[in-house]
């Protein structure tokens, strides 16, 4: 599945300034994988022991994954993985 | 006394005091960091008595170097002693802090006050939110009054007590067809597009120091002593954790002796991330869709989370849930002991108080704070059913018809 990985600012000095990296992933964890393998440093930032970070949030077409399969949740063709900062709001 | 950095909660990374509240390194939330090593303490309190009478008499711990100027100025909202309601619950040292009394009549009106000063001094003319509602009226508000450009958004179906309470002060509100996760997700893409100050996106660090103040005004108000428990509502956990702040910033800079009181967090049963996370022993909360009457708590993914649930733990406290019944119970209980009347988020706090009490949580001799953060006019459908209105003809004799029975016995 070709799907568009969009990148918070906070983690663009890391991704070359690219705020969109288009990869290939059938789940969420293979898509951001596909962008670690080109933006290693990125894996650091937001993962942790193999999962990701406490303050880390992705959503599929707006939808938190872990309402979903977290990492696992399934992707189709041009989907939309957001990642956002989970430290908002209240 | 002067704000210093932006420190990351998580791996103590810094940064500017810019608009800013990620981590670039770790994701974690940014915090202020202070410098207090010139603080004198008994110079400190005379100088917060001499102060002005809201939140700006505790300056010196708020993230500016000068006192800025405020034309809308909240805080020393009264702390009542509820003897009533103590008889009631059987515990002998109850106090409320009542803070619906404050200008838009919930305690975001401290928190929208630094936000709004940080905003104007670095130069933003646009300000917005993630609102549940409470934070709408006061960023609204506090908007109109400082001359600022507001954008509001919450959930299109908030009660409409709130969404009038909003518009009135002629922000753009806007109603996202969403729960408040979805409005504060929006919004974090927004900040992202937009040159404005979302109070508790970009400026959350600044903001949420504003809470800090309801500790500060309780150790005053108690002759400069600490209570021994609290309980307060839990949504993101921002207020709850910055509580737990003030208390220790001035127990550790000697303004105040004695011990950090237990922590004991209210959530609703439809929306109770942390309290579940509490009760299953995690340090993480697992995100919900709230379903609860208490709207303004309605946060299904909180971004203090992992705080709360630290500082409930370490203060020998902990995070309860009540249902929608218990909430009502809890604004007319408190109503009825006391005179105050709060909104569902009250409701929340008092039924988990109750729930405190009746479980044999609280020792007799606690002195116990309890922190009503809204006021019960803008949810008004949470009373409606009550009680009953007697309806009579403008005569005597229809007074006496209705009321027969009742003069006899009295």
């Amino acid at each position: 599945m070709a799907v568009t990985v969009k990148i918070p600012a906070q983690l663009r000095a890391v991704t070359d300034g690219e705020g969109e990296v288009e990869v290939e992933g059938s789940t969420v964890g293979e898509a951001l994988d596909a962008v670690f393998d080109e933006y290693d440093d990125l894996r650091e930032r937001i993962t942790e022991d193999g999962g990701l970070r406490r303050f880390v949030n992705v959503y599929v077409s707006g939808e938190d994954i872990r309402f979903r399969d977290g990492l696992e949740t399934e992707l189709a063709d041009g989907d939309e993985v957001t990642i956002l900062p989970a430290v908002a709001g209240g | 006394m002067a704000p210093e950095a932006l420190v990351c909660k998580e791996c103590d990374a810094t940064y500017p005091l810019e608009a800013r509240y990620v981590c670039e390194e770790c994701f974690g939330p940014l915090d202020v960091k202070y410098d207090f090593s010139d603080l004198d303490p008994s110079e400190s309190r005379r100088k917060i008595q001499a102060g002005s009478r809201g939140i700006w008499r505790y300056a010196d711990f708020l993230p500016f170097a000068e006192r800025p100027r405020d034309p809308l100025e909240p805080g020393l909202t009264p702390l009542i002693r509820a003897e009533r309601l103590a008889e009631r619950l059987g515990l002998r040292e109850l106090w409320v802090k009542n803070d619906a009394a404050n200008p838009t009549h919930s305690f975001k009106d401290r928190v929208v006050a630094v936000a709004l000063a940080k905003a104007r001094e670095l130069g933003f003319t646009t300000v917005a939110c993630a609102s549940t509602g409470n934070l709408a009226n006061a960023v609204a508000a506090h908007a109109a009054a400082s001359g600022l450009d507001s954008y509001v958004f919450v959930p299109s179906d908030l009660e409409e007590q709130k969404l009038l309470a909003t518009g009135v002060y002629g922000t753009r509100l806007v109603g996202v067809k969403g729960n408040y996760d979805d409005v504060n997700r929006l919004c974090t893409q927004l900040c992202e597009t937009r040159p404005w100050a979302f109070v508790n996106v970009n400026l959350r660090p600044y903001y949420s120091q504003g809470s800090k103040t309801l500790a500060f005004e309780t150790v005053e108000q108690l002759g400069w002593s600490l209570p021994d428990r609290i309980v307060g509502p839990v949504a993101s956990g921002s207020l709850f954790t910055k509580l737990g702040r003030g208390f220790s910033e001035w127990i550790d800079l000697g303004l105040v002796e004695g011990e950090l009181p237990s922590f004991n967090g209210a959530q609703a049963q439809g929306c109770s991330p942390v309290a579940t996370a509490f009760a299953e022993g995690r340090d993480f909360c697992v995100p919900q869709r709230p379903d609860t009457i208490a709207k303004s708590l309605a946060i299904g993914d909180p971004a203090d989370g992992p705080y709360a649930l630290d500082l409930a733990r370490n203060s020998g406290g902990a995070i309860d849930s009540v249902t929608d019944d218990e909430i009502r119970s809890g604004i007319r209980l408190l109503a009825e002991t006391t005179g105050i009347f709060t909104e569902t988020a009250g409701g929340v706090t008092v039924a988990t108080l109750a729930k405190l009490a009746d479980r044999g949580d609280i020792d007799r001799d606690e002195r116990v704070v309890a922190y009503i953060t809204g006021e019960g006019l803008k949810t008004l459908d949470a009373t409606r059913d009550g009680f009953e209105m007697y309806e009579i003809e403008p005569t005597l004799e229809g007074f006496e018809a209705e009321f027969e029975a009742v003069a006899a016995a009295s």
